[in-house]
């Protein structure tokens, strides 16, 4: 396996590389098939969903990123980020009844198309907000402040360094380097 | 080598706890040829396995066992059963900390004779001077290899604080440098200098930063009169039916409860726990818990007036870089009301990772003012406000209705910011936002305060016995074989952080307990 394969099975998705990316957003970028997976074909990963709906998950990727928008992040990071409810709905009933039934009053409330139809973040927003009192919301926005932003991988996109106590600290690696004061 | 005493051993001296407090007072009786055992609630982990990651070393070294919070702090609506963020481990919080030491201020031993009459606020004097505890400052501070102390050189500064520096001189501030730190600049004592590694709050790796579990506790291991049992919770502390306490109970790491006797009991765990334990030892003779005729065990809980102010800049920072608190502004911790509130304040650099800025930079925030903030971390600068908050009586721990694994009732922490605590904390904001916009930050950032760190004054010193649980040894009022050996004796928080005073306090505590033993006062 390449790195980026070993990278995604280790976060438990796969790599697909066979298709080319399709204009449409989010909608169209996520693609489920027919075996009930997520494939998103520009960023070359699947997700199997086995305790929800596809399209839930689908949904919940892309409640992620309204909460936490970060434009330079990919959405397999949120799909990362995501995918536990998935694995905690097939493991319990009441968990997959209460998250099918949020995303069910997101998509009510977002009418024809459901959420991911809406094309518009500040519409989106909008919806979430109306709906940020249910406690489904608050598990799902507590819950990523470690399941988005503990993933290793997007720490230097941020430009973060983490561990540094193996390369012997910054005393010889810029803890001082400022030169714009 | 480690000692090893009998449980029925009731010569020996049992220290509840292995932290500044609790680490410091048995090395110190140790040396003296004291007998003592430490019961330490937590592991022993040693500092080669300390994790440079936050939320994994959160799961390593935190206290995360159940405690449940009320008030109108925001910690207990963000953090309901965080209310403190403290390890539980042999060293004890001495693994955390950040390494800032500095003595308290003369008049910050004497704030109801300073201050006046505070509504709300139960101010007392403490039974102490600062000249009196001067000569005890002074081998704390060896003794911990506190830099610009002894001869021993500053740190150097990192980016977090050069960006703090030029803001302190832009504003004037006079008092600006990097800091009195127990932080070794230079190797010392056997310990390795500072590599600027960051992390300091997730235990040094290098053993720079100095901590209990690696000086004070392996010192008194080797003169043979220290026993330290990790993973043994103690539950209650036992007395006699003249009064005195004889020892505790204490569950063992399989859940066994155990008794240790002792001639003395000395309690180091905390400003939680300890009142915890001496209200969950309440007996038919002491039915409101030990040392407690006051009635202010677990009253008076401060935790510092703090909050951070962090700030983006047009170019990067780096601010995770390096020291973790590296440097200090010292001159607002004067007391002048003309600024709206009594008592004063530091400013401290501080930075966290990016796991923890997402956790505490604004909890509960989401959409893209807080993202951006964080899309901007790179850029960032921090500080800490370190400011003296006022004791409240109804600021306090108590017994919760829940219970932990052995079924004994939580601490319950109570705490309402003073309206001095506000107005001091609003100052603050404003002086470290000066500080940064006065160096170009292009954005700025008032973060609440996260769970404390600094617990103090739940078992304070008095000079009568009406007004608090302890005299100015930590020995406490009712009971003459029962001690306090840790920030709870604080009367008062003043405007630094505590831990080198609680050192101060414990050598200083040794000396009377070894007189007293020897002239079979207890």
């Amino acid at each position: 396996m390449t790195t980026t394969e070993t990278t995604l099975a280790r976060e438990g998705l796969s790599r697909r590389g066979f298709l080319q990316r399709s204009a449409g957003g989010f909608a169209a970028a996520i693609a489920i098939t027919s075996t009930g997976a997520l494939l998103n074909a520009s960023e070359a990963w699947a997700l199997d969903v086995k305790g929800l709906k596809p399209e839930t998950m689908k949904t919940l990727i892309l409640v992620a990123r309204d909460i936490y928008p970060h434009d330079k992040i990919a959405d397999r990071y949120y799909a990362i980020a995501m995918k536990g409810y998935d694995e905690k709905a097939a493991g319990n009933p009441q968990t997959k009844a209460e998250i099918e039934a949020f995303v069910a009053a997101l998509d009510g409330a977002a009418g024809e198309g459901g959420y991911v139809g809406r094309p518009w973040e500040a519409d989106r927003v909008a919806i979430l907000k109306n709906q940020s009192a249910d406690p489904m919301f608050e598990t799902i926005r507590s819950g990523l402040i470690a399941s988005l932003y503990n993933q290793k991988e997007i720490w230097p996109i941020f430009g973060y360094e983490g561990e540094a106590f193996s390369k012997g600290g910054y005393i010889h690696r810029g803890f001082d380097d400022i030169t714009w004061l | 080598m480690a000692a090893k005493f009998d449980q029925n051993d009731d010569s020996v001296v049992v220290i509840v706890g292995s932290g500044a407090g609790g680490g410091t007072l048995s090395n110190e009786l140790a040396q003296k040829g004291v007998k003592v055992v430490v019961l330490e609630a937590g592991k022993r982990i040693e500092y080669e396995d300390f994790i440079n990651d936050e939320w994994d070393s959160f799961g390593q070294l935190a206290w995360k066992d159940m405690r449940t919070t009320s008030g109108d702090w925001r910690v207990h609506k963000d953090f309901p059963n965080l209310p403190a963020w403290i390890v539980k481990a042999v060293g004890g919080t001495s693994i955390h900390w950040a390494g800032a030491s500095l003595r308290l201020q003369e008049r910050e031993f004497k704030d109801a004779s300073t201050y006046g009459r505070v509504p709300g606020a139960n101010l007392l004097d403490w039974p102490l001077t600062l000249a009196e505890l001067e000569p005890y400052y002074a081998k704390a501070e060896d003794k911990m290899g506190v830099t610009r102390t002894n001869d021993i050189p500053g740190l150097p500064g990192n980016n977090n604080f050069k960006v703090f520096k030029a803001g302190a001189d832009k504003l004037g501030y006079k008092e600006c440098h990097t800091g009195r730190m127990a932080i070794n600049s230079v190797e010392r004592d056997g310990r390795n200098a500072c590599q600027q590694t960051g992390f300091c709050f997730q235990g040094c790796k290098w053993g720079a930063k100095w901590s209990t579990l690696y000086t004070e506790i392996p010192k008194g291991e080797a003169t043979g009169n220290l026993e330290v049992r990790p993973e043994s919770h103690v539950a209650q502390i036992e007395h006699d039916s003249s009064g005195k306490v004889t020892g505790v109970t204490y569950f063992d790491a399989d859940g066994r409860l155990q008794r240790q006797k002792a001639r003395i009991v000395a309690v180091a765990g905390n400003s939680l726990e300890s009142p915890r334990l001496l209200l969950n030892s309440a007996s038919s003779k002491f039915p409101d818990g030990l040392a407690n005729s006051s009635g202010q065990v677990g009253r008076n809980y401060m935790r510092h007036t703090t909050g951070s102010v962090y700030a983006i800049f047009e170019q990067p920072v780096h601010m995770y870089r390096g020291t973790t608190m590296a440097g200090i502004m010292r001159d607002e911790a004067r007391n002048d009301p003309s600024r709206g509130f009594v008592g004063g304040y530091e400013l401290e650099t501080l930075s966290l990772g990016l796991p923890f800025m997402a956790a505490f930079l604004n909890p509960g925030a989401w959409g893209r003012e807080f993202t951006t903030a964080i899309d901007g971390y790179s850029n960032m600068a921090g500080m800490w406000i370190v400011g003296e908050d006022m004791p409240q009586e109804t600021n306090r721990v108590t017994l919760s209705d829940q219970k932990d694994k052995w079924a004994l009732p939580v601490a319950n922490v109570h705490f309402d910011d003073h309206p001095n605590d506000i107005a001091m904390r609003n100052h603050a904001f404003g002086q470290g936002k000066a500080m940064y916009e006065a160096v170009g930050a292009t954005r700025v950032f008032p973060t609440p305060p996260y769970p404390s760190t600094h617990n103090l004054g739940t078992n304070r010193m008095s000079a009568n016995a009406r007004d608090g649980v302890v005299n100015g040894h930590g020995q406490s009022h009712d009971i003459k074989n029962l001690f306090v050996s840790d920030g709870s004796q604080f009367t008062t928080g003043g405007a630094e952080n505590p831990t080198l005073t609680i050192v101060t306090l414990a050598i200083r505590q040794a000396d009377y307990i070894a007189e007293q033993m020897k002239s079979n006062s207890i």
